[in-house]
């Protein structure tokens, strides 16, 4: 995916969130998923902002205390800030991340939300769902599905990240 | 794993680098500490153990509270009340607890290198809450924690550290820690109370408390021990009180108007604090046990927050 068609994707899914919440658009928050997935929500605050005319609250989620992989690696994963400000208890969350692929990284930013509070529902958001499941999960919004084997990595790209433009690129795995 | 180290025996081993890692770690920690729903599920099913041959509530409620906040199951050992009384010694109490499984053993002792005999002799990862009068690791990290957050960073910053040096594993982890991020710290005491030779480690010594805090961004006043007065090495409580203790008017005479002030608990008031200090605009004392927390939730996670002792094979690494 070029420049474009990343600005469309994000645009697309910011309507479909704005429709789909119908009535209860001042319900919706977004929350971002370290790393990948905060400037993608920080994109799509900006342009259910646009659409609905009523900036969502913003917050980020840093799933390391959550993994479920702790046991197996070789060292502790380096922890970021969790920043959930608002409160969680009855709104529309719209959880963002950048590639969706074996499910777990949302299975964790889940029961961390709900540390925070019950939402009235989560949806899930994310620009490319790659396939590879193993767990179920399924997006709500996806900018694109792509179909990608096992060996090679998404990577999305995005200028707030310091990319001279914005990209989605497929490329082997480098070591693990 | 902190760094290289499989253990948090002494700041003395840490690097410049590891002691950042677990002061960044920690405030992410802290976030997890103020949320209304405090627990995280980051070390279920690991155990922390603690062993406190030397009483203490606050240093073991804060590293109980530290695992129960990150789901680990905590065991609490007192000295007192164990087979210590009957005579076990150290090591074959140590393999005992350790046949239990823990993944962390956090040990207070009243004999510097106590903590670091233990990790020696097993397989989990060894935390000292404090060893005689050696170090006291996790108190020297949460008061760089509070001071970070209260000076915002540590070059050209200064700290002084008022009290019984010699006796102090608080002062002893604190300028290894404060010298290594790059403060200038300035040791003051009656003569008696400084080592010998302890500007080696980076300090300078002062003997005079007016000198030592004049100017200072933060000024640490140690606890002054009770079961010591009357020690022939120490002046009595009101001679102390008067040269080496800071109330309301030294503060304000002395201090730059932005200095904090420590205190590693608990406090004499009255001796090296007077009480309008100790709760005055000033103080940082309860920041301190805030941070406690998040810093010993930072250390439990980097040391238990890895593959298993048993996972990994039994191979004991460096401390």
């Amino acid at each position: 995916m070029n420049a474009d068609a990343v600005q469309r994707a994000v645009r697309r899914m910011a309507r479909e969130i704005a429709e789909r919440a119908g009535a209860e658009k001042a319900d919706l928050a977004i929350v971002g998923i370290r790393t990948g997935g905060v400037h993608l929500a920080g994109r799509l605050r900006a342009e259910i902002a646009a659409a609905t005319g009523r900036e969502p609250p913003f917050g980020t989620l840093d799933i390391a205390l959550y993994r479920d992989d702790l046991a197996e690696r070789g060292s502790a994963p380096v922890v970021g800030p969790t920043d959930v400000r608002f409160p969680v208890q009855g709104k529309t969350i719209v959880l963002v991340d950048d590639v969706l692929y074996t499910g777990r990284t949302v299975r964790a930013a889940l029961d961390e939300i709900v540390d925070f509070g019950r939402p009235r529902r989560v949806w899930l958001a994310v620009l490319v769902d790659r396939g590879g499941r193993e767990l179920p999960v399924a997006p709500d919004f996806a900018g694109a599905r792509i179909e990608v084997p096992e060996g090679e990595d998404v990577v999305v790209r995005l200028r707030e990240g310091g990319a001279a433009e914005d990209a989605v690129v497929i490329r082997a795995r480098r070591g693990t | 794993m902190i760094g290289r180290h499989r253990h948090c025996i002494a700041l003395e081993a840490f690097s410049r680098e590891e002691i950042l890692e677990v002061l960044d770690l920690a405030v992410s920690m802290k976030e997890v500490l103020r949320r209304p729903l405090k627990k995280v599920p980051t070390l279920r099913g690991k155990m922390v153990v603690t062993l406190f041959f030397e009483t203490s509530t606050r240093t073991r409620s804060s590293f109980e509270t530290a695992a129960k906040i990150l789901s680990a199951d905590t065991l609490s050992w007192t000295a007192a009340t164990s087979s210590v009384t009957k005579g076990e010694t150290l090591i074959d109490t140590a393999r005992n607890l350790e046949a239990m499984r823990p993944d962390v053993l956090v040990i207070r002792h009243s004999s510097g290198g106590a903590p670091d005999l233990v990790a020696r002799n097993v397989s989990c990862s060894v935390v000292n809450a404090g060893d005689g009068a050696h170090e006291h690791p996790t108190q020297g990290l949460l008061d760089c924690f509070t001071l970070r957050e209260r000076l915002g960073g540590f070059d050209g910053k200064t700290v002084a550290i008022v009290g019984d040096i010699s006796h102090s594993r608080v002062a002893r982890s604190d300028l290894h820690a404060l010298t290594k991020l790059g403060a200038r710290v300035r040791l003051c005491g009656p003569p008696t109370m400084i080592p010998m030779g302890v500007e080696k480690l980076g300090a300078t010594v002062h003997h005079d408390l007016r000198t030592a805090v004049e100017g200072a961004d933060a000024v640490v006043m140690l606890r002054i021990q009770h079961e010591r007065i009357g020690d022939p090495l120490i002046p009595g409580t009101r001679e102390y009180s008067k040269l080496w203790g800071l109330n309301v008017k030294k503060a304000e005479d002395w201090l730059i108007p932005s200095c904090v002030i420590l205190h590693p608990g608990p406090i004499n008031r009255g001796v090296e604090l007077a009480p309008e200090v100790a709760d005055g605009p000033r103080s940082v004392i309860l920041d301190q046990v805030e941070n406690g927390v998040a810093v010993r939730m930072a250390i439990l996670y980097l040391l238990a927050g890895g593959p298993s002792a048993e996972a990994s094979g039994s191979g004991r690494a460096q401390a």
